[in-house]
């Protein structure tokens, strides 16, 4: 994108056209966020209605109440900004920011589509469960710096929360790497293109159950219900979020939005197949006319864009489920918590890492070998791919050269 | 306006800049760490200086270290010093007061430590300039001109020849790829960086991979009986 952006200036300002494509970027993935948590905040109570069976909102802005966000937001914003006398006065305002950095960042290395990615990390996964890891500083920092005694119990459950389930889910994700074979979130969807039993989720019976070991995973981590205890609103005022009010307590609320769709997303890409729909329409147009439309720029464009969409969509998915379930289940106790962690999901996402190992070692068969679209072995890194369209423009056009070369010297 | 430009272009380089940016950064928040009297400022302005530095770890292309700096550094032991501060913390917010003495040791130690990195570094004549990316581009240059040469001479590009320009290519636009395996390996005691004919004595790095780990399970023995002696005493 920097390269394209960059031939629209004169020599000596390509920089202008790199700064351009880096602002287009962080404003649409500071978009995925704000306008995700418009829609989802909405959604999650529509969602909560129905289950409830009540309406939720319906009158803002129409018959489904679309616009409640807006009200929401605007009263957020009108809400006096409160600090105790008590609080430490600097690390107070920093923490929501803290907690919103760190869910906006792991958002840099996340890609929507097959290459529409900020930044192409070959350990693109590693960083992404790095970056989640560090959410739990503005639970903390807010926790402790609110000087109050709710603030301070409620981020030390929080943080015990996400620190120990920090350890199933870091094993849950292994379970797809090591079949794939690389670190890189570009490849690993990649290596689900095809007809939709390619989605890595039907490849063995270990990494079935491997995804919903990390689905809870993944719920406890970004702190939903049942998982909620650390905020429990109704029974422990709020946690550490007990003393903020108006901006920065909606700051808090992006961030976990944020993470929402970031662990579902993530879960879409290593599990159902990423940007990949269900059905490999684009591939199978691509094999009727690989001439015309491989030169066609416009077709790599929409199948990307509908790639965008078949995530965004998995994705949603992913974040309705995680409201289902908040309005489902009843909340557990911190012990329970903790023994749901180390007692069940630990030693169960254990398992399947070793299940998978020796299923993949015996060369045991599976499902996406039985299918003859794809050619596994040929889909490779994304980096030396771009390098061999590359290296194969530069020898067509030292072929031509040489042509022209030849025929200048006969005449 | 070209003129200017150009001016631009001469003077300002903008991975240095971004570099310059980071690095202040990093040692501005690491003087807060030494120069506020509040743990928990003390601990968040740690975790800032360590992120930018792994900021830095980027910007030279070490993903996979800079990573590792995340997940450690930032996400595991200032998480754990946060956790020790509030869980001895007998007021709201603990101040430490440094005696003349301490600041005496700490920049002895300090100093002596920062005269042997400086050194080092300067001692490793590639680390003095950051001519890794021209070079790749030149190779890659030099590669298409001699293959330019051998197809104007008539003859066909063999597969290796391909190969080896998609690796010049993937060098020239990416760094080198695919290093994690390699330092997975090294890890292990195999160095696949290096030729093994050259290489004599101890190669990879097991021995202090090996040391570092009993180093680490020892303690985790160690904090494990203190909390547990202290329980009992209790």
């Amino acid at each position: 994108m920097g390269e394209y952006f960059a031939g629209w200036f004169p020599a000596g300002w390509e920089f202008l056209g790199y700064t351009l494509a880096a602002l287009i970027q962080a404003v649409l993935l500071v978009h995925v966020i704000a306008l995700g948590a418009f829609v989802f905040i909405w959604a999650e109570r529509k969602v909560s209605g129905r289950i409830q069976d009540r309406l939720g909102p319906t009158r803002t802005g129409g018959a489904f109440g679309w616009l409640q966000s807006l009200a929401d937001g605007i009263k957020l914003l009108s809400k006096e900004d409160l600090m105790p006398k008590d609080a430490d006065p600097i690390l107070f305002r920093l923490a929501p920011y803290v907690s919103f950095a760190a869910s906006f960042a792991a958002f840099m290395a996340l890609p929507f589509a097959f290459d529409w990615v900020a930044l192409h990390l070959n350990v693109g996964l590693f960083f992404l469960i790095a970056v989640l890891g560090l959410e739990v500083f503005g639970v903390i920092l807010a926790g402790y710096s609110s000087g109050s005694k709710w603030s301070l119990f409620g981020a030390m459950r929080q943080a015990a929360q996400v620190v120990s389930y920090e350890v199933p889910l870091g094993i849950c994700v292994v379970v797809p790497l090591m079949i794939c074979g690389t670190m890189d979130l570009v490849a690993i969807g990649e290596q689900q293109r095809g007809l939709f039993t390619n989605w890595l989720i039907f490849h063995d019976p270990f990494i079935f159950v491997a995804f919903w070991v990390y689905f809870t995973c993944a719920v406890a981590s970004v702190n939903r219900a049942p998982f909620d205890l650390a905020e429990a609103e109704s029974e422990l005022v709020a946690g550490f979020l007990t003393e903020y009010s108006g901006i920065r307590w909606s700051l808090f609320f992006m961030a976990e939005y944020g993470s929402m769709i970031l662990v579902s997303a993530l879960a879409a890409i290593l599990f159902f197949g990423g940007w990949n729909g269900p059905l490999p329409v684009f591939s199978g147009l691509m094999d009727l006319a690989p001439n015309y439309l491989g030169n066609c720029w416009w077709f790599g464009t929409l199948a990307n864009l509908f790639g965008v969409l078949n995530l965004l969509i998995k994705a949603s998915i992913g974040v309705i489920a995680m409201m289902w379930v908040r309005w489902t289940f009843p909340r557990l106790r911190v012990d329970q918590v903790i023994t749901m962690c180390l007692k069940y999901c630990v030693p169960i996402a254990a398992v399947c890492l070793l299940g998978v190992l020796c299923w993949t070692a015996l060369g045991v068969p599976f499902f996406n070998d039985l299918l003859p679209s794809q050619d596994r072995s040929l889909v490779r890194e994304g980096w030396v791919r771009d390098a061999e369209k590359r290296a194969a423009k530069r020898i067509e056009q030292m072929e031509a050269n040489a042509k022209q070369g030849s025929q200048g010297d006969v005449e | 306006m070209n003129l200017l430009g150009a001016a631009i272009d001469a003077t300002i380089n903008w991975h240095s800049v971004m570099f310059y940016v980071t690095s202040l950064i990093a040692c501005g928040f690491a003087l807060v760490v030494l120069l506020t009297n509040n743990i928990v400022r003390m601990a968040f302005a740690l975790i800032v200086s360590l992120s930018a530095i792994s900021g830095l770890l980027f910007l030279a292309g070490a993903y996979f270290v800079g990573t590792m700096q995340l997940m450690i550094y930032v996400g595991g032991t200032v998480v754990l010093l946060i956790f020790g501060v509030m869980l001895t913390a007998q007021k709201a917010f603990i101040t430490m007061r440094t005696s003349a003495g301490d600041w005496l040791l700490g920049l002895l130690v300090g100093g002596t430590f920062l005269a042997v990195l400086v050194q080092l570094a300067f001692s490793i004549p590639q680390w003095e300039s950051s001519s890794y990316q021209a070079k790749s581009d030149q190779e890659l240059t030099a590669y298409v001109a001699e293959l330019e040469q051998e197809i104007q001479s008539g003859k066909t590009l063999s597969q290796d020849q391909r190969q080896k320009l998609v690796q010049l290519e993937v060098e020239a636009t990416q760094g080198e790829p695919q290093r994690t395996g390699e330092i997975g390996l090294a890890l292990v005691g195999l160095r696949p960086d290096k030729d093994p004919q050259q290489s004599e004595g101890l190669s990879g790095y097991l021995l202090p991979f090996e040391i570092v780990s009993v180093h680490l399970l020892v303690v985790l023995v160690g904090a494990a009986y203190l909390a547990r002696a202290r329980r009992q005493q209790g």
